[in-house]
Parts: C-alpha cells; structure tokens; sequence
C-alpha cells in the first residue's frame, strides 16, 4: 500500500520583536508539533528568527490572480485616497 | 505558500477546452502576453497562468536540482565521523544539514506547480529522475572534503547566483535562501585546501591528488556545450536561464584557476592557457564521453548513491508511519 502524504504547512517568521511575521516557505510534517520542530531546523539555523508561526497550507484562503484586475481595480482609481491629489500652497508647508 | 489544492482547481478552471479550436487561439493570446510579463521582468507567481512547457520545464529542472542536494550529502557525510578535527566536523556537519535544507527548499518550490514532493521523490528512487553527475564520483580522501567545498559547492554558485533573478518567483526565492548559505560552503572548503596546500608534503601531494580527481567532473557539471545542448532555447526565452552552460563554465574557470594556483596546486589540463586578448583561461578538450557515462547510470557511485538513498527511504518508513499514527490519535481525541 502506498504511504499517505504528509500534509503540507507554511511557515512564518518574525525576524525580530517589533517586526511582523513574514513568509518564509513551506514544509511537510505530520502535525503541528512537528512542523513547528521541522521550521526551526529549516528555516531558522542562521539565527534568523525569534518567533514561528506554522499554519496548515490547506487552511490558506488565496485571492486568484485571474482575478486580481477586478479585485485590486478599486485601488486604482482612487486617486483621491493620496495626500497628493489636494493642492496646497507650499507656503503652507505640510504636517 | 501555494497549495495544491489551489492549482489543481486552477487546471480544473482552464476555459474552453472542450473546443480545441478556442482554446487554441486562447492560449496563442495568452503565450504571447505571458512573454511580455517575461521579457519586462515581470515574476511568474505560482496560480498565474503560465504554457505547459514552462512548468513541465520548472518541475524537472527545480526537482533535478533538489534530487541533486539530497544525494550531495552523501559524499560529504562519508567523512563526516572520520573528520581531523572538532572545527571540522562541526563545520561539515553544518554544511550536510545545510544542503538537506536546500533539496527540502526546492522541493517545496517545485511543489508550487502542482506536484506532490512524494511523487518527486518516487521519480528519483525509481530511476526516472536524474541528479548532478558530480555525486557519482568517490571521496576517497580527506581533502575531497575541501575539494567539494571549493570546488563542486564553487561551481553550484556560478549556477545559482543567476538563478535568484528566474522568471519563477518561488524558485528565484529559494535560491536566494541557498546562495546565503552556499558562501560558507565554499570557504570552508577552501580552508581545508589552503591548509593542507600549506602542510607536510603528504599534506600538499592529497590536495593536488583531489584536484586532479575533482577538476574535470566540476566542469562536466555546467552540462553539454552550447553546441549540443538541448533545452536551451525556451529557457533562456522564458529567462528560466540566464546564461549558457559554456558562459557559466568559463566564469567557473576564470575564477578558480587563479585560486588554484594561489595554492600552489596544478590544474590538471596541460592545454590550459590565458588568453591575454580575451582576459579568459582557455581549456583544453573536455571528456564527454565520461560525462554521458556518469549520465546514464554508469559512473563510479551510481550504484551506491541510489542504494543507499532507498535504503534510507525504506528504513525510515516506521518512523512516518508512527508519526502518522500519532497525529491521527491526538486528532481523534481532540475531536
Ligand atoms: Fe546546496
Ligand atoms: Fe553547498
């Protein structure tokens, strides 16, 4: 009988205290115990981090880039979000 | 961070296929704009449409190179218990972890184009898939150790460095991680060779022994010359590769034949020459012969490497299989 794969995880990082979590990569591990032990030899051998996040990649809710015109257009458009598109005198100087 | 679930219901979403016609001017529409994301350096994301060829390409070649890791810590973990000092050990235990660590990072990013790492992995025990021909060859002495180091981990750099600006973003992001840690590789091989070039006579006599065993192989390793090289034109074309195998061989050589001689060692090809014109060591005719050899399976250590990979597979089934078993019971209870 074929063995079962072992199921997929992300990893995250914080690099240091007062810095986000970020994306480090991907692993295999039974659960979490173990994917957390397997992030740490993988992904944090060179002092890289101080925290670990590992998160079943399944449980990850992507946005899909066929799409991403229609979602990010909005942004776009909007010109009027950035402190840019109002004309102030320089004199007034800005905050 | 792409799962396969993810692409698998990319594929499944392909408009139009059950018109070969449509889909066919479709794709021509979508080749064309995927050229141009290509050609303004634009990164191709893992969901983003990509030609079947490119990612056929991708998973050979990302899973080629994550065999070639794996398999690589095989000659250098020969010496790993016999290493001459604690600093050595230390620092060679630190290199094998580290190129498991790199077959485990290509492997995820071959992953992202919707293969499974088990299926790769079956590829290579089954003989399908190939691996670097430079792990075929035997570590006889010590100053392998220090050959590998400069020399095969010199050569994976040239091959790596240009493959952090691939056109795929996952495999650029990995090689970026592994030429971070490669610069360690290289110097602690150098090391050794330095000290042993600078040693007893019997000392210096096994570093050029290793030289001239290791020469030739590393320069096999950049592949074929242009001239016969197949798989070229698309990947340059899709900026999968950057440069031509006899590019990247040329800027091994110009470098390492300097080092080379700094150690007071010979280079083992009498028809060496610099061409002052040019500013480029020229060598002499390289056996390729040996290098299909070593290719299809005939080389000094396929035999062994492959064995002792299964082996290795098979001996550590109980040990998935108990932490399999172990999930399942903590996620039964849980529930
Ligand atoms: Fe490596
Ligand atoms: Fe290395």
């Amino acid at each position: 009988m074929p063995e079962a794969n072992i199921p997929l995880w992300e990893v995250f990082i914080r690099s240091r205290n007062g810095l986000s979590h970020k994306h480090a990569g991907s692993l295999h591990a039974p659960d979490a115990t173990l994917a957390l032990q397997a992030a740490r030899d993988l992904y944090t051998r060179r002092g890289e981090g101080v925290s670990i996040w590992v998160v079943p990649s399944n449980a990850i809710t992507a946005s899909d880039p066929a799409e991403k015109g229609m979602m990010f257009e909005p942004t776009a458009s909007k010109v009027y979000r950035h402190p840019t598109f109002y004309e102030i005198p320089d004199e007034v100087g800005h905050m | 961070m792409y799962t396969q679930a993810l692409n698998a219901q990319a594929l499944d979403a392909e408009p139009d296929r059950a018109d070969p016609g449509v889909a066919k001017v479709e794709d021509a529409v979508r080749l064309q704009r995927f050229q141009e994301r290509i050609d303004a350096e634009e990164r191709i994301e893992p969901n983003d449409w990509m030609p079947e060829l490119y990612r056929r390409t991708l998973v050979r070649q990302i899973s080629q190179h994550a065999h070639s890791e794996i398999i690589g810590m095989q000659p250098e973990g020969n010496w790993i218990t016999r290493a001459p000092s604690l600093r050595r050990k230390a620092a060679l235990l630190a290199k094998v972890q580290d190129e498991c660590g790199h077959g485990l990072y290509l492997y995820a990013a071959a992953e992202t184009l919707g293969v499974a790492r088990e299926e790769l992995v079956d590829q290579l025990l089954s003989g399908k898939a190939k691996y670097s021909s430079i792990f075929n060859y035997p570590t006889l002495t010590w100053a392998d150790i220090g050959a590998i180091g400069w020399l095969v981990d010199g050569a994976a750099i040239m091959n790596q460095i240009p493959l952090c600006r691939c056109s795929y973003g996952p495999y650029a992001r990995a090689m970026i991680r592994v030429c971070k840690e490669e610069s360690f590789h290289q110097r602690q091989g150098y090391e050794i060779m330095l000290t042993l070039a600078r040693g007893t006579d019997e000392q210096k006599e096994m570093a050029q022994d290793a030289l001239n065993r290791w020469w030739w192989p590393c320069l096999m390793m950049f592949g074929p010359p242009d001239t016969v090289s197949q798989h070229s034109d698309s990947s340059m074309r899709w900026k999968i590769k950057r440069f031509s195998n006899d590019e990247l061989r040329q800027k091994f050589i110009d470098a390492t034949v300097p080092q080379a001689h700094y150690l007071g060692l010979t280079v083992p090809d009498p028809a060496l020459t610099f061409d002052a014109a040019s500013g480029h060591w020229r060598h002499g005719p390289i056996d390729w012969d040996e290098f299909k050899q070593v290719v299809a399976g005939n080389g000094p250590c396929n035999a062994e490497r492959m064995a002792r990979r299964r082996q290795t597979e098979e001996d550590g089934a109980w040990v998935r299989e108990a932490a399999r078993a172990y999930a399942e019971k903590n996620r039964a209870k849980a529930a």
